[in-house]
C-alpha cells in the first residue's frame, strides 16, 4: 500500500480499510511497508504519551507509535519480566524488544519513553538491557509548569534528545530540518483536528473506530504519506451525509496510552453512544494550535508542550487542572455523559477516576467507568453495561 | 531444619536501637498531635529524596503521609481505611499506601479531631515516584490546601547531574523557600540552613557507618527488618540534633556488637540482600520466616528510598541548597533506573558478601516492582546469584498468604543449604561467568 497522491484511493471506506490493515501490523511490518517506497528508511519507536516526533522525523527516521501489540503478538518471554499486575502495553512492548521486532535488524534505530508512570520508566530501563545495540532514550517531561524555570528546562531536555539522536544517526539535525518537520506535523494535526470536528458536528459522518484507525495509521507511516491520505479521507467524510441517530453523546476519557481494541470503540457506539470527544492517541495531536515555524524550533516545541498542549492524565499542571480540562471538554463538545475508560492496571487513569468522578458528580454529568485490555476479544458484557447506561439516560 | 528451627522470642530483635528510635519518633509524633490542635505550621512531604531541611529552616513541621500509611499497616489498622477509599472510587489496583492515607483523611484522622495536622502546605517532592503526584493532588483537593510542586528530573545520564537539571531543581527550591517565607512571615536564613544541613550530614555519616558494619560476620543488625529503626530518623527527622545524636548512639551500639562478635541472630547461617518494601501488615510473621533459617539481611534497597548515603554522599553545609538538590536528583533509590538498581544490588552482594538475593514484589508500588522478573533473570542467569522472588503487598493485608510464603521461603533456603552440603560452591565457581567477583561466587 502506498498513500502517495494518486487516483487509487478516493473513498472513505477504502482508506479506512487500508488504515485498519496498517494498524494490524507489527512495528517492523509497518516500517517494511514504508520502506517499499523509501528504501533504507529506519524507524524510531515512540512510547505514549508524547515525544517530539518532529525531531525524530528531522533526523530522517520514521516515528512509529507504540500503542501495544494487541492480539498481534503472543507474549511469551515478557510475562516472566513483568508481573501479572502490570499493564498489558508494558508487557507487549517489552515482547517487541525481546523478539527483535524493534531491533536494529528490523530497521529500528531505537525508541523513546517518557516520564508518564512508574511502569514506563522501569520498562525503558528493562527494554534497554534486553535489546543491546538499540538506542533507548528517556525523556523527563516537566511536571511543574508553574515555575519559570520549566521553559528553559524543557528546551534543554528536547535539545538533549536532538543531540543524542544526531549522535546516534551520525549526522546533525539542523534547525531548518526541524522547522520543515514541524510544518508537516502541523498539517497532520490540522487534518486530524478537522476530522474530529466533522465527527462532532456531523454525527455519523465518520465512526470513532474508523477515525481512531486513521489516527493510529498516521503513527506508523511517514507524515508525508499521511497528509494526502487524510486529505482524501476528509474530503470523502465531508461529502458523507450525516446519519443522525438517537444516541447519547459521550466523551471517552482515559485511553491515552494503551490502545483499546477498535472493536471496543465500535461496541460503545453500537450500544447507543456517539463519541463526540476523546483522548485516544492524544500525544500525537496534543497541540491545540500550530507550533511556530520561525525562530528556535526546539524552543517552539518546548513552549508548545508547556503552554499549548491538551491536558493529560500523566502530567501535573497546576495552572490547568485536569478536572477543569475534562469539564471544558464536556462543555465544548456538548456531551451528555462521560465514559471513563482506563486500561487494566493503568494507575494514572485509575487515580484520575476519583477526581474526575467527583468533579462530574458536582456538575451533574452522568458517567460510567469501564476497563479494557489490548488483548480483549469479547465485548458482550461491556456492550450490555453501556446499553444499560445509555438507556438510563435516554429514557430517564 | 525448617521443622526444628524456631524464630527468636519477640523481644530479641535489636531492642536497644529500636527503643532509641521509638523515643525520637514518638517525640515527633507528639509534635504532630499538638500541631493538629494548635494549627502550628506544618507541611506534607514525601520520603524519597526529600528536602525536609528547608521546612525545618522555617520551623514548619514535616508530615509524611507515607509514614502514616506505614504505621497504619504495621499496627494492622489499614484495611478499614483502604476500604473507605475504595468506596469513593479508588481501584483495587491503586497503590494501597495512598488508599490507606486517603481513607484515614476521610475518616477524620487529619485535622483537629485527628492525630495528624491539616497541613498548611503540601510539598510534592516528585522524586521518581509518579504516584506521589497523584497522591498529593488528591490531598490538596480534598483538604483544600495549596500544593507546591518540586519536579525532580529522573536520572538519565548515569552518575552525572547536568547543570540544567540542577538549575531547574534549585529554582524550584527557591520557589519553595518563597512559599515558606510567605506562610511563616519569616525571612530565609542561610546560616540556619547550613546548621540544619550539618546535622543531616552527621546523621548520614552515622547511617553509612551503621550499614558498613553489616559487612562484618555476623552482621550486628538486620539491614531490612531492623533498618526501619534508622529509616524514621534519617528520613523524617533529618536535619535535627536529635537525629544526629540518635545515629551516634546507634553506631556506638552496633560497633560494640560487632567488636564482641554479636549478631542480629545467633549463628548467622545465610546472608541475604533484600529488594522491595516489606509486607508491613505481616512484618513480624514475614521476618520470622527468615529468622527460622538464621538468615540475616546485610543490605537492602528499600532502606535507600530516602538516600544512598552508604555510597558516600553527604549534605554539605558549604553548599546547602546545591547539596539538597543533588540529593534529590541523584542520591536516592527512587530517582534511579532499574539498571542502576541492579548495579546497586550487585555491589551489595559483592561488598557485603551475601549468599542470595530476596525480592519482595509488592503490587502497590510499581516503582519497585515493575520489571523485577527481569531483575531475577539478571541475577540468576547472568550473575549466578541465587534469587528468591515472593509477592504480597506493603499495605494491603489481603495480598499476604502466609502458607504460600512459607513454602517458597523454606524451599529456597533448603535448596541453598543442600548446595552447601554437597559442596556446590566449587561447582558454582566453574559455571559463573567471567567478571563476577569472588564475593558473588562465594555467595553461592
Amino acid at each position: 500500500m502506498n498513500f502517495s497522491p494518486g487516483p487509487a484511493i478516493t473513498s472513505a471506506e477504502e482508506i479506512i480499510r487500508e488504515c485498519r490493515a496498517l494498524v494490524e501490523l507489527l512495528p517492523s511490518q509497518a516500517l517494511a511497508r514504508a520502506r517499499e517506497s523509501r528504501p533504507g528508511l529506519r524507524g524510531f519507536g515512540v512510547f505514549p504519551v508524547y515525544a517530539p516526533q518532529e525531531i525524530i522525523h528531522a533526523a530522517g527516521l520514521m516515528p512509529v507509535g507504540l500503542f501495544g501489540a494487541g492480539a498481534k503478538l503472543e507474549t511469551t518471554r515478557a510475562d516472566s519480566r513483568f508481573q501479572s499486575f502490570i499493564c498489558s502495553i508494558a508487557r507487549s512492548t517489552l515482547e517487541l524488544f525481546l523478539s527483535g521486532d524493534l531491533g536494529r535488524e528490523s530497521g529500528f534505530e531505537g525508541a523513546v519513553f517518557s516520564s508518564i508512570c512508574d511502569v514506563a520508566r522501569n520498562l525503558c530501563s528493562v527494554a534497554g538491557r534486553n535489546a543491546p545495540g538499540v538506542y533507548v532514550e528517556y525523556l523527563h517531561l516537566p511536571q511543574n509548569a508553574a515555575t519559570p524555570a520549566a521553559r528553559e528546562y524543557t528546551r534543554r531536555e528536547f535539545a538533549r534528545f536532538r543531540d543524542n539522536l544526531a549522535g546516534r544517526v551520525g549526522r546533525p539535525i539542523d534547525d531548518e530540518a526541524i522547522r520543515r518537520s514541524i510544518a508537516l506535523y502541523n498539517r497532520v494535526r490540522e487534518l486530524i483536528c478537522e476530522l474530529y470536528t466533522q465527527r462532532q458536528e456531523r454525527p455519523g459522518s465518520i465512526r470513532t473506530a474508523d477515525l481512531f484507525a486513521a489516527v493510529l495509521a498516521g503513527t506508523c507511516m511517514m507524515p508525508e504519506d499521511f497528509v494526502p491520505m487524510a486529505e482524501a479521507l476528509l474530503a470523502s467524510v465531508r461529502e458523507h451525509a450525516p446519519v443522525p441517530r438517537d444516541t447519547v453523546n459521550v466523551v471517552l476519557e482515559g485511553a491515552f496510552c494503551e490502545a483499546p481494541p477498535l472493536d471496543l470503540i465500535d461496541a460503545i457506539e453500537s450500544a447507543g453512544c456517539q463519541i463526540v470527544e476523546d483522548d485516544l492517541a492524544i500525544g500525537w495531536r496534543i497541540f491545540r494550535k500550530d507550533v511556530p515555524v520561525e525562530g528556535d524550533p526546539v524552543a517552539a516545541l518546548a513552549d508548545a508542550y508547556l503552554a499549548g498542549s491538551a491536558y493529560t492524565s500523566v502530567r501535573h499542571d497546576s495552572t490547568r487542572p485536569r478536572t477543569r480540562g475534562l469539564l471544558e471538554r464536556v462543555e465544548a463538545s456538548r456531551a451528555d455523559a462521560v465514559i471513563l475508560a482506563s486500561a487494566k492496571f493503568c494507575e494514572p487513569a485509575l487515580f484520575d477516576y476519583v477526581l474526575f468522578r467527583r468533579a462530574l458528580d458536582e456538575r451533574g454529568v452522568p458517567h460510567l467507568k469501564i476497563e479494557f485490555e489490548e488483548k480483549m476479544w469479547t465485548f458482550e458484557r461491556l456492550r450490555n453495561e453501556i446499553e444499560t447506561f445509555t438507556e438510563s439516560l435516554l429514557f430517564d | 531444619m525448617p521443622t526444628t528451627a524456631q524464630p527468636p522470642a519477640a523481644n530479641d530483635y535489636g531492642s536497644v536501637v529500636h527503643d532509641l528510635s521509638r523515643e525520637v519518633m514518638t517525640a515527633w509524633m507528639t509534635q504532630l498531635q499538638d500541631a493538629a490542635r494548635s494549627g502550628a505550621p506544618s507541611a506534607y512531604m514525601m520520603v524519597s529524596g526529600n528536602c525536609v531541611e528547608i521546612l525545618r529552616c522555617f520551623d514548619i513541621l514535616p508530615v509524611f503521609p507515607e509514614i502514616n500509611a506505614l504505621q497504619l499497616a504495621i499496627r494492622k489498622k489499614a484495611l478499614p481505611y483502604i476500604l473507605k477509599a475504595e468506596e469513593i472510587g479508588y481501584a483495587s489496583d491503586n497503590c494501597a499506601y495512598v488508599k490507606a492515607d486517603i481513607g484515614y483523611t476521610l475518616l477524620e484522622g487529619v485535622g483537629e479531631n485527628g492525630l495528624t495536622p491539616r497541613p498548611s502546605l503540601i510539598v510534592c517532592n516528585f522524586v521518581g515516584c509518579n504516584v506521589y503526584i497523584k497522591w498529593f493532588e488528591h490531598c490538596a483537593e480534598m483538604l483544600g490546601v495549596p500544593l507546591v510542586m518540586i519536579d525532580v528530573p529522573f536520572v538519565r545520564q548515569g552518575e552525572a547531574v547536568s547543570t540544567g537539571d540542577l538549575h531547574y531543581v534549585m529554582a524550584q527550591l527557591r520557589g519553595l523557600i518563597a512559599a515558606c517565607e510567605e506562610l511563616t512571615g519569616r525571612k530565609f536564613d542561610i546560616d540556619r540552613l547550613r546548621e540544619i544541613v550539618g546535622y543531616s550530614a552527621r546523621a548520614e555519616a552515622g547511617w553509612s557507618r551503621a550499614k558498613d558494619l553489616c559487612k562484618t560476620r555476623p552482621a550486628p543488625f538486620d539491614c531490612y527488618f531492623d533498618s526501619i529503626n534508622m529509616m524514621g530518623p534519617i528520613n523524617a527527622l533529618r536535619g535535627t540534633k536529635e537525629a544526629a545524636d540518635f545515629f551516634d548512639a546507634a553506631v556506638a551500639h552496633y560497633e560494640m556488637m560487632a567488636a564482641r562478635g554479636l549478631g542480629a541472630t545467633d549463628e548467622e547461617q545465610f546472608r541475604v540482600v533484600f529488594e522491595g518494601p516489606p509486607p508491613y501488615p505481616y512484618y513480624r510473621n514475614f521476618r520470622n520466616l527468615f529468622a527460622a533459617w538464621k538468615a540475616v539481611c546485610v543490605q537492602s534497597t528499600y532502606s535507600t528510598v530516602g538516600g544512598t548515603w552508604e555510597f558516600g554522599f553527604r549534605h554539605d553545609p558549604d553548599r546547602p541548597l546545591e547539596s539538597i538538590a543533588e540529593q534529590m536528583l541523584l542520591h536516592n533509590l527512587c530517582n534511579r533506573t532499574m539498571q542502576e538498581r541492579y548495579r546497586q544490588i550487585r555491589r551489595y552482594v559483592e561488598e557485603w558478601q551475601a549468599d542470595a538475593l530476596v525480592i519482595h514484589s509488592v503490587k502497590s508500588c510499581r516503582l519497585f516492582s515493575a520489571g523485577q522478573g527481569d531483575m531475577r533473570e539478571y541475577f540468576t542467569k547472568e550473575l549466578g546469584v541465587p534469587t528468591l522472588m515472593v509477592e504480597s503487598d506493603l499495605e494491603d493485608p489481603r495480598y499476604y498468604a502466609e502458607a504460600q510464603m512459607k513454602n517458597r521461603i523454606d524451599a529456597f533456603f533448603e535448596s541453598l543449604q543442600y548446595k552447601r552440603l554437597r559442596g556446590s560452591a566449587a561447582e558454582a565457581r566453574s559455571v559463573s561467568p567471567e567478571g563476577v567477583s569472588d564475593a558473588v561466587r562465594r555467595g553461592r
